[in-house]
């Protein structure tokens, strides 16, 4: 068996800041994603071309550099901003705050598009039906329109939800001790970079995998009552 | 926005950029080359065949490319025999680690598209090429490549955009490509949105050419076709 020189432990609570990461990001990114879908798809050209040049320009970049802009360059528009308003002390931006919007951000940007395509997927008959029934607009997309764009949009998401998972490693490197930092500490007492990182790689892929099943799972659960065309 | 500071700070990015594009190249090109044996490989029905390519592809998909870049550039030099072989001269450097794991990367996701390039090939037109008499290779040289290849275009193309953008890693072991300029002028101007957002406007234009590059290739490849197909940037 490997020899972890005590570092299993420190491993163990890198790894569950890997998924406090990826949780955080992928809540942000849900929600970016639906605004910038409604945001894509409404009458007012403003909206739409904010919700355009938002998912042309996040996925232009790489998401290393994203990274980087948020961590560093939170600060600088943080501390402009407030001292508009008269607050001049220093701001500092902590890294899982600045990985969980930076990463947020990029998989909103993705999102936005599988959302869009899932919201123009559905049959406009259905959302006249629940008007000719009554329902507000707000009633029609949270009981008519939401609920089928996730079954569409969910196996592009299980997609994204993955490459969120990998992304957080970036994070390590504007010092946030998740599974990929708590590592490189590990290997620079150890002296024994292969063993460990490839550790955080095994254990990277156990994440994917049960990520993998999981993506599965819901996808039959979404999909029940939907005829398979066989 | 200090615009004087963004004019000085081009020259010392577009040096970064052609990192960049040699690394991208490098590992799309060696990439391709290591897919193609591994995607035939992987559609075959000899389980043990397609054994290797299925671990490969578990593994490369499975494991962030910070992880592997840092296994092979930190990692490797654990073990002795590494150290005194005649490759370590090559180990041993930044530039060549990023290729070789970029290239081993990108071959894993190239392996996949291939594959399903390779498997929606129509029978009728193996038939077909089997009927006039020509025999499994010249089938496979003549027919299910070429299809493979005209097929699995649009795909590459995301694939090589996805990899510009992942070849930002390469910053991480010291090597300066526009990500690693980009670092060293923030860290000698402290001006982080100058020089982060002028690095990623050169990462959009890359894209935007690559992506017209990818376009004007279908439109040759598809004589038959008007309008190339929309790919995901």
């Amino acid at each position: 068996m490997i020899d972890l020189h005590g570092f299993g432990a420190l491993l163990f609570a890198g790894t569950f800041m890997t998924l406090q990461l990826t949780f955080c990001a992928l809540a942000l990114g849900l929600i970016l994603g639906i605004f910038g879908a409604t945001a894509k798809l409404s009458d007012a050209s403003v909206l739409r071309w904010l919700g355009n040049s938002y998912s042309t320009l996040v996925r232009g970049m790489p998401e290393f550099l994203m990274v980087l802009i948020f961590y560093f360059g939170a600060t600088d528009v943080l501390m402009s901003v407030a001292s508009c308003f008269g607050y001049d002390e220093y701001i500092e931006v902590s890294a899982f705050v600045a990985g969980t919007t930076a990463l947020g951000f990029i998989f909103g940007a993705y999102a936005s598009e599988l959302f869009r395509g899932a919201i123009i997927a559905i049959h406009p008959g259905q959302a006249e039906a629940a008007r000719a029934l009554g329902m507000s607009r707000r009633q029609t997309f949270f009981r008519i329109t939401l609920p089928q764009v996730w079954r569409i949009a969910l196996p592009g998401l299980g997609n994204l939800f993955m490459i969120l998972m990998k992304d957080t490693a970036l994070v390590s490197v504007v010092g946030l001790e998740e599974l990929m930092r708590v590592t490189s500490f590990a290997v620079g007492r150890s002296k024994e970079p292969f063993t460990f990182y490839l550790t955080a790689a095994v254990i990277y892929l156990v994440l994917t995998s049960v990520a993998s099943l999981g993506m599965q799972r819901l996808e039959k659960r979404a999909n029940l009552g939907v005829r398979e065309l066989a | 926005m200090d615009w004087d500071v963004v004019l000085q700070m081009i020259p010392k990015l577009a040096e970064g950029a052609v990192l960049t594009l040699k690394l991208l190249v490098l590992s799309g090109v060696i990439g391709l080359c290591l897919a193609v044996p591994m995607a035939v490989a992987k559609a075959s029905r000899v389980w043990w065949i397609s054994l290797f390519p299925r671990v490969y592809v578990f593994f490369f998909r499975g494991t962030p490319l910070l992880v592997q870049l840092f296994l092979v550039y930190y990692g490797l030099g654990q073990f002795e025999t590494v150290r005194s072989s005649i490759l370590w001269p090559v180990l041993f450097n930044a530039y060549w680690c990023a290729v070789l794991t970029f290239s081993l990367h990108t071959a894993a996701y190239i392996t996949e598209i291939l594959r399903g390039a390779i498997q929606a090939v129509p029978p009728g037109e193996i038939e077909a090429a089997r009927a006039i008499g020509m025999r499994p290779s010249q089938v496979f040289r003549r027919i299910v490549l070429p299809r493979a290849f005209r097929m699995a275009l649009p795909a590459y193309g995301n694939e090589v955009i996805l990899m510009l953008k992942a070849s930002a890693l390469a910053s991480t072991i010291t090597l300066l490509d526009i990500t690693g300029m980009a670092h060293t002028l923030y860290a000698k101007t402290y001006l982080p949105m100058e020089s982060f957002v002028t690095a990623g406007v050169f990462y959009l234009i890359i894209t935007y050419a690559l992506t017209h590059l990818i376009w004007f290739l279908e439109r040759r490849l598809h004589p038959d076709r008007k309008e190339p197909v929309t790919i995901i940037g």
